[in-house]
């Protein structure tokens, strides 16, 4: 009835199930057997990092994680996950900036909340995996083609122009962005829209639209308000 | 500044604490400071003055420089007040010309500027110096001690107290709130880790209770009034009426197999409703008082009114010429005086509800720890056979721990004993039922002897061990083999990644809370609860049985979860610990009382005022008078007197203006 | 009874269904809407991951339109829009930087916000103001024999649970069973639907997908009912990539507003219901059913 779940996510940077530097043992036919090593040095870790995300409106909490993994218990996602939730959290605290930012973990989080209400030390998960989001974009070390950092950014610079989101549009323009590919495979869908009358081109766009980019440069820039 | 008379000679002493108080305080600064005020004699500063030497230091002191008043600035009178007087007392001097500073908790654990520290240390010091001088030799009051004692609760906590007590020739009276006594301990199968039998090791003890002749025991009775003070509590207990004359019954259960109701209907509390008993019963067999009772809840007398007759009333028939049934039965109240009051409780298992993730009331094969100590008890309602509520045989189940433990939306904190009791009843399941059996934890916390060594036992025995709280208990199935079943969400944390394991039953084992009344129970008998609930005791290492109140004493599962060891020790503490004064006779109290001066105008306006009721009005004399083993030191009736005619002990005007004095001056 | 209405921007797009079923039956019990002026884009769970502080300050020009418009209640249908407007309210209040960052923003287009609107979904609204007395009282036909399984999705309870209960909310079932409705035990109704996972991680979106449908499916529902444009969207239009993955598990999926809408006898062309890629048909059972129980039953009492 159901399949097992596959390895492959399709994305471009590491593989689900393949830590980044853990040895693939086996693979079915068992032909490719490569070893790397695991041990990480002090010099690994990006000191402050840790503490740089605690510090942050929403992420103090993770100061009190005990590892008991609920999150990842209750995590719709974490069957797909490289590093789960809880060891996300494990990584951010011990300063192991890099790993944690090029997991997939972060952007396999759908927002759904359910670790930040289930966490029985009241960490809010959901909000330090925006904000492990927000640093991967800030660094731009999230994998080139992969699609939730260009949507996000493509949301951005449409709501930012219109004021508000016209989604055939946006799913168009992500479709060119990351995997054209794709958008042909989803023919079907795109029929079955426009045979609903829910497939609309025509831009939606709010009457003051200077205020958004006017609101949005005065977070940017406190002192010229 | 107040100058202190001419024949005032004081020694002052300031301790370092090791570094508790010299770290942040210049001790040696402040004894120089002191040592120029006037009055003061000398002034030291000493590494440990609660030692024996530092205590000899003030013995010699006073012999060698005829001093009259004694002051040391350390820690909290709470601490050694009663130490430092009792030294200055084996100097020769009244303990009362004695007074002591706090200049830790108050000054050196609370502050981070070494400089302010010690001007705050020598502000104190200088406070305390101008008060003594003010000082009066007291005479110290005894009280004798009432040599009866109370204890409250019959789990196993009262009942050893009660027993070691009765057994030391002291007459007690054991209140019960549940018909029997036997606590949670009656309704466990087996203790870990010995896995003895709990019912072989407990019913002894209970029948023993029930024969004591110095035990009266009162079942199905609660306490509702405390008054009075140390040695002399008088207390109130109500009795819930049985409809059953205690002396009468024999506890021969005819009228049980007699009652027109032939089949056992009602949901049974000592089986946490896993089984079924009749209107009138026995709550299980080796109950004690071996006195059953009647539920006018569900008993048909009683449901169509005792004079219609509609019942036919087989159970007294049955009785016969022993005549123990009286429908016509009361609530009744008994008032006892007593010299000391055991405190035990108890605790209330958390209510699996708060954490509807886990299916408790959804799923009928979801279980509560004590449910299942019932299911695979020998005489519970299956006679230990483990079949789940749909009738079916368990071939996997999961134990969650830490259910309403370690979680800052439920409780906080560690219920000390789930750990250990989980792993009983993994072991007493596979016993059972042979089923697989995963248990699911955050840590396993073995502390106690023998308690690791019975992990590594259940290890060997092939019990699962995964650690990871588990997300949630459903009946959604993913795959074929979880069709039927419950699933076990959870993340394996050791090896990394989420699982899926289906299973027939789940058991949650439940945390340890206050009791719902805790709060009552606290007013009731004047004591302080710590916030999570449980009482507290009057120091956590030192007087870990003692409340705030002198002459009432906690054991067992109400001051904090613990297991059966644990509370025994303590209920043997708490025994310990009322012979003491009771051995001892008097109670040597604080002469901090207040006293009506001749200038009393018999305005009466202090009577309503005291607390306890210790003020009375003399007609004779047209005067308010105190009765001073009433009065407590509270200072209200001190404070109200509109003309001032009211002094107190230890607090006169004098000595708390000065003090104040002293501290403002520079 | 009137609130200031916050659309959205899938309300005008995807989940244009919601809104052509929101507004009659809204009309129908009386609750008065103003649709909120000039709204924008409520800075969503996307703008969330890019900057938290940005996402809040789009939410919060809509706060303080509100506040300005005289209707301080803002009716948020989206789950989305309402988490989104609702944490940022939480934000101004808990934290003074983000409460600076906020006051900053709108002062550059002359807006103040003061930090008192409340922001409600309009299940709350429905079950709390308008009340299940005077909901049952506009059925005009019954949804008697629909098996529903209601879904509510992550943001309605999820972090804050502002009118139900997190892990089992009931205010939908109740709100359908007012309606005639047989409300199926559905264990899966706080999961997550994969949000926008289903068009940028396919492999996991639609097996979320699949997961809800099939239990729906296992628990004899006739449709999901749901309160998100985006939960309806990802349950109702990716059935095909479901079948090419896991088989047919065909399940149609409507607002909770459409089955009202139904109830009190709403034409269903008004209703939006045309806009699903699995249509939903729904006749109530002929009236025999009941007659002839009533008739065994008094011929069983002779």
């Amino acid at each position: 009835m159901t399949k097992p779940p596959a390895a492959s996510l399709g994305l471009v940077a590491h593989k689900a199930g393949s830590k980044p530097g853990r040895p693939t043992v086996g693979g079915r036919n068992g032909s490719d057997f490569k070893i790397a090593r695991t041990i990480k040095y002090e010099s690994d870790r990006v000191v402050s990092f840790g503490r740089d995300v605690m510090s942050v409106p929403g992420c103090e909490q993770l100061e009190s994680c005990i590892q008991r993994g609920t999150c990842s218990g209750v995590c719709p996602l974490s069957i797909y996950m490289d590093y789960t939730p809880r060891q996300v959290m494990a990584l951010t605290r011990a300063d192991f900036k890099n790993e944690v930012l090029r997991s997939h973990t972060i952007w396999l989080c759908a927002s759904c909340y359910a670790c930040t209400v289930e966490c029985p030390q009241q960490i809010r998960i959901t909000d330090i995996m925006y904000e492990l989001k927000q640093r991967a974009i800030l660094e731009r070390i999230y994998p080139r083609h992969f699609p939730i950092p260009v949507l996000a950014r493509e949301f951005n610079a449409m709501v930012r122009k219109h004021g508000r989101i016209t989604e055939m549009v946006l799913v168009i323009r992500l479709f060119l962005k990351t995997d054209w590919l794709a958008a042909l495979g989803n023919w079907r869908l795109g029929l079955d829209l426009m045979r609903t009358g829910r497939f609309s081109l025509i831009t939606e766009r709010i009457k003051n639209h200077g205020d958004i980019a006017r609101m949005l440069d005065a977070v940017d820039h406190p002192k010229e308000s | 500044m107040v100058s202190p008379k001419q024949d005032i000679r004081i020694g002052f002493y300031v301790c370092h604490c090791g570094h508790n108080i010299a770290s942040m305080v210049d001790c040696p600064a402040v004894a120089e400071y002191v040592g120029q005020l006037p009055g003061v004699v000398l002034s030291r500063d000493y590494k440990y003055m609660c030692s024996d030497p530092g205590q000899e230091l003030i013995q010699k002191d006073i012999a060698e420089f005829d001093l009259n008043r004694v002051v040391v600035a350390s820690c909290s009178p709470l601490l050694h007040e009663h130490t430092f007087r009792n030294a200055v007392a084996a100097g020769g001097l009244n303990p009362f010309l004695f007074h002591m500073v706090n200049i830790r908790e108050h000054d050196s654990w609370v502050h981070t500027d070494r400089q302010e520290a010690t001007a705050k240390a020598k502000g104190l010091a200088r406070a305390a110096i101008v008060r003594v001088a003010h000082a009066k030799s007291l005479p110290v009051k005894k009280v004798p001690i009432h040599p009866d004692v109370l204890v409250v609760g019959g789990g196993i906590a009262g009942i050893h107290a009660a027993l070691t007590l009765a057994n030391a020739g002291k007459k007690v009276f054991l209140v019960e709130r549940e018909p029997s006594i036997g606590g949670h301990m009656a309704r466990f199968d087996k203790t870990f880790p010995t896995l003895d039998c709990a019912a072989c090791i407990l019913t002894p003890k209970m029948s023993e209770v029930g024969a004591h002749p110095n035990i009266t025991l009162w079942s199905y009775s609660d306490v509702v009034k405390m008054d009075g003070y140390v040695g002399n509590y008088t207390v109130t207990v109500r009795r819930q009426p049985r409809y059953i004359n205690e002396e009468l019954c024999t506890g021969c259960q005819e009228c049980i197999g007699n009652c027109i109701y032939k089949e056992p209907k009602f949901p049974d509390e000592f089986n946490e409703g896993l089984g079924k008993r009749k209107p009138v019963y026995i709550s299980f067999p080796q109950a004690t008082p071996q006195v059953v009772l009647i539920d006018p809840e569900v008993c048909l007398n009683f449901r169509h009114g005792v004079l219609t007759d509609k019942c036919k009333k087989t159970c007294v028939e049955a009785c016969g010429d022993r005549k123990a049934i009286d429908f016509t039965q009361k609530v009744e109240t008994r008032e006892i005086k007593v010299g000391t009051i055991i405190v035990a409780t108890g605790f209330k298992p958390f209510d699996v509800k708060r954490i509807p993730q886990y299916g408790y009331g959804s799923y009928p094969n979801v279980y509560t720890a004590l449910e299942v100590e019932r299911l695979v008890n020998a005489s519970g309602p299956t006679s230990g056979d483990v079949i789940l509520r749909d009738g079916r045989h368990p071939q996997a189940i999961a134990i969650i721990h830490c259910v309403g433990s370690r979680d800052k939306k439920t409780n906080r904190w560690c219920s000390r004993v789930c750990c250990m009791y989980s792993m009983k009843l993994a072991h007493l399941l596979k016993e059972h039922t042979g089923a697989e059996i995963y248990n699911f934890y955050i840590d396993i916390r073995a502390p106690g002897k023998g308690y690791e060594e019975f992990y590594d036992k259940l290890n060997e025995e092939g019990v699962h061990f995964i650690r990871g709280r588990v997300g949630e208990v459903t009946d959604w199935a993913m795959t074929p083999e979880e069709e039927g079943k419950l699933v076990i969400r959870v993340e394996d944390t050791l090896a990394g990644f989420v699982r899926r394991i289906p299973v027939d039953m789940v058991v949650l084992a439940t945390g340890l809370e206050p009791q719902a009344d805790s709060q009552d129970v606290r007013r009731l008998f004047n004591m302080s609860c710590g916030t999570e609930g449980f009482f507290l005791e009057r120091h956590p290492k030192l007087a870990p049985v003692n409340t705030f109140t002198d002459g009432i004493f906690i054991a067992g599962c109400c001051q904090g979860p613990r297991d059966i060891p644990d509370t025994v020790a303590q209920a043997g503490a708490a025994a310990a610990e009322a012979m003491v004064l009771i051995d001892k006779g008097y109670i040597e109290q604080e002469p901090n009382t207040a006293y009506i001066q001749p200038d009393c105008s018999g305005c009466k306006s202090c009577i309503p005022l005291c607390p306890y009721t210790a003020i009375a009005f003399d007609a004779t004399t047209q005067k308010a008078v105190i009765n001073e083993a009433l009065c407590k030191g509270c200072g209200t009736c001190v404070a109200a007197c509109p003309s001032g005619s009211i002094g107190q002990n230890l607090f006169e005007d004098d000595e708390i203006f000065s003090e104040i004095d002293g501290l403002l001056t520079n | 009874m009137k609130y200031s209405y916050f659309p959205g921007c899938s309300l005008k797009g995807l989940g244009r269904a919601y809104e052509e079923s929101l507004l009659p039956v809204m009309k129908h019990l009386g609750v008065e809407l103003q649709e909120l002026d000039d709204w924008n884009c409520c800075g969503a769970t996307a703008y969330m991951a890019v900057d938290e502080a940005k996402a809040c300050v789009l939410a919060a020009r809509n706060l303080a339109l509100a506040e300005r418009s005289g209707n301080p209640q803002i009716m948020a249908p989206c789950a989305a829009c309402y988490l989104v407007l609702n944490k940022t309210k939480h934000y101004f209040h808990d934290y003074p930087a983000m409460k600076a960052t906020i006051d900053r923003a709108l002062a550059a287009v002359g807006l103040t916000y003061a930090g008192d609107t409340p922001v409600r979904h309009p299940l709350d609204i429905l079950l709390n103001d308008v009340g299940i007395e005077a909901i049952k009282q506009k059925v005009v036909r019954p949804l008697q024999g629909l098996k529903v399984a209601s879904y509510y999705g992550c943001q309605i309870v999820r972090p804050y649970a502002t009118f139900d209960d997190q892990n089992n909310p009931t205010s939908m079932d109740r709100l359908l069973e007012a309606l005639g409705a047989t409300v199926v035990r559905y264990p899966l109704k706080t999961k997550c639907c994969g949000g926008s996972l289903t068009g940028t991680v396919p492999e996991a979106g639609i097996r979320m997908v699949y997961i809800l449908l099939n239990e729906a499916r296992k628990r004899g529902a006739d449709c999901l009912a749901t309160v998100c444009p985006l939960c309806q969207f990802n349950l109702d239009a990716y059935h095909a990539q479901v079948r090419a993955e896991y088989g047919d598990v065909i399940v149609p999926t409507v607002y909770f507003t459409q089955l009202m809408g139904l109830a009190f006898g709403l034409p269903a062309k008004q209703l939006g219901l045309h806009r699903a890629a699995v249509p939903f048909r729904w006749r109530p059972a002929p009236p025999e059913a009941p007659q002839v129980a009533a008739v065994a039953a008094a011929l069983g009492s002779i």
